[in-house]
């Protein structure tokens, strides 16, 4: 996983998703997810972009199948945008990256 | 050449689009691939593919499309985010209209394939992503001893059944006739596994639940006779429709959607191409699409090459 990324667990969700400063963009992501794998990319190329101003995490739902139980996520993937511990945009399967970029960007001007 | 961006555009990331891509760029034609979402197509969702050759022991969709993506990189085809949403195929110059920007080319192929069909009952879109499905390999892991509703009786519907079983504790497969269109192989799977029980002549009506699915309602066509199967999911495989809605009477379609063509891939429009399950083909397979592709990337340098000789007379 790069650098730029955060991983999140169901351990870390508290301390490092709901209680960011930050907007937060979290992909729950499987290895056994075609689709995810694709979208892994993109994912990353923002994590970069964003790098200090939002935080990009990844959560793979195999290993903290408890985060993922409490969005109701029972499709991957999924990536929530939360900011101030809410959940401020919720997307299910694959969108091009400008679409999450204006759902960050409507997120932040909230 | 002629005012145009590039010489050829394609459109489309999955299998298709990728094999022209590396065809044309091994071959130096100067042409960019477009990509709505992000490159890999339909198959992203097909957890192993055994039919495609070379793969003896069989590969994920998704790796599969890696390395077709990789082939095409490694000869330089260029890979831009954007999504078609008009053309102008008039003139000899090719026009995308892609929101604020346009593309424009000498030649197209049209790569887009296809979606998954939707049931459009009660629930179905309401309950996407909270239990109403359309990838096995995706989703399947969170009905870990639950039980699922899939519907429909082609390849894909008794395949990815199968594949629901490795984790579903029961799979109801519901199909609207009285025998499964899927190939002999996977029908002697499906009758031989025990945690898969057939729902013969029957259609979905709903999708019913509170928060996620509870409920799938059934009809039977024969008998008239309605009933709730109690399920957490639906994971729908009834068919797929070619995406050609952006093309709006720019080539002939046939009665279905799908892309008219002749052997040479070339549509009714001169300098436009199609490969891959957009087209009206008999058969939709990786294989079939890479065929397809290798054929439309030939017809592309035939084209270019004859518009270059026209400009020289």
């Amino acid at each position: 996983m790069s650098e730029a990324l955060l991983e999140v667990t169901d351990q870390n969700f508290d301390a490092e998703v709901l209680n960011s400063a930050k907007t937060v963009l979290v992909d729950f992501w499987a290895p056994w997810c075609g689709p995810c794998r694709a979208i892994a990319p993109v994912i990353e190329e923002l994590a970069g972009e964003w790098a200090g101003t939002v935080v990009v995490g990844k959560c793979n739902v195999d290993d903290n199948p408890v985060t993922p139980g409490k969005f109701g996520i029972r499709a991957i993937p999924t990536l929530i945008i939360f900011k101030n511990g809410a959940v401020a945009e919720q997307i299910t399967g694959l969108v091009q990256k400008g679409k999450i970029k204006d759902a960050v960007e409507a997120a932040n001007s909230k | 050449m002629r005012g145009a961006d590039y010489d050829c555009i394609i459109i489309g990331g999955g299998p298709a689009g990728l094999t022209a891509g590396m065809y044309l760029s091994r071959a130096r034609v100067h042409c960019l691939l477009l990509e709505r979402t992000v490159c890999g197509g339909q198959i992203l969702v097909s957890d192993w593919v055994e039919n495609y050759p070379g793969f003896p022991e069989g590969v994920s969709g998704a790796d599969l499309v890696y390395r077709m993506s990789k082939q095409a990189e490694k000869f330089g085809l260029p890979v831009e985010n954007a999504e078609v949403e008009s053309v102008d195929f008039s003139g000899p110059v090719k026009k995308l209209f892609c929101g604020k920007k346009t593309y424009t080319a000498n030649s197209v192929i049209i790569a887009t394939g296809a979606s998954p069909r939707r049931l459009n009952v009660p629930g179905e879109q309401e309950y996407y992503g909270k239990g109403v499905s359309f990838c096995a390999t995706c989703d399947a892991p969170f009905y870990r001893d639950k039980t699922v509703v899939a519907v429909g009786g082609g390849d894909t519907a008794v395949q990815e059944s199968l594949f629901l079983t490795k984790f579903a504790k029961k799979v109801y497969l519901v199909h609207r006739r009285d025998k499964l269109r899927a190939a002999r192989v996977l029908q002697e799977r499906v009758f031989a596994n025990e945690r898969v029980e057939i729902v013969w002549d029957s259609v979905v009506t709903a999708v019913k639940g509170l928060f996620n699915v509870e409920r799938v309602s059934v009809k039977n066509v024969k008998t008239g006779e309605e009933k709730d199967l109690p399920a957490d999911g639906c994971f729908v495989w009834v068919g797929i429709t070619p995406l050609t809605d952006f093309l709006k009477g720019a080539v002939d379609l046939d009665a279905g959607g799908a892309i008219a063509a002749n052997q040479k891939m070339e549509t009714s429009a001169p300098g436009v191409f199609v490969a891959g399950d957009a087209r009206n083909t008999p058969l939709r397979q990786v294989a079939t699409a890479a065929g397809d592709a290798a054929v439309a990337a030939l017809g592309v340098e035939r084209y270019l090459e004859g518009l270059e000789a026209g400009e020289k007379l």
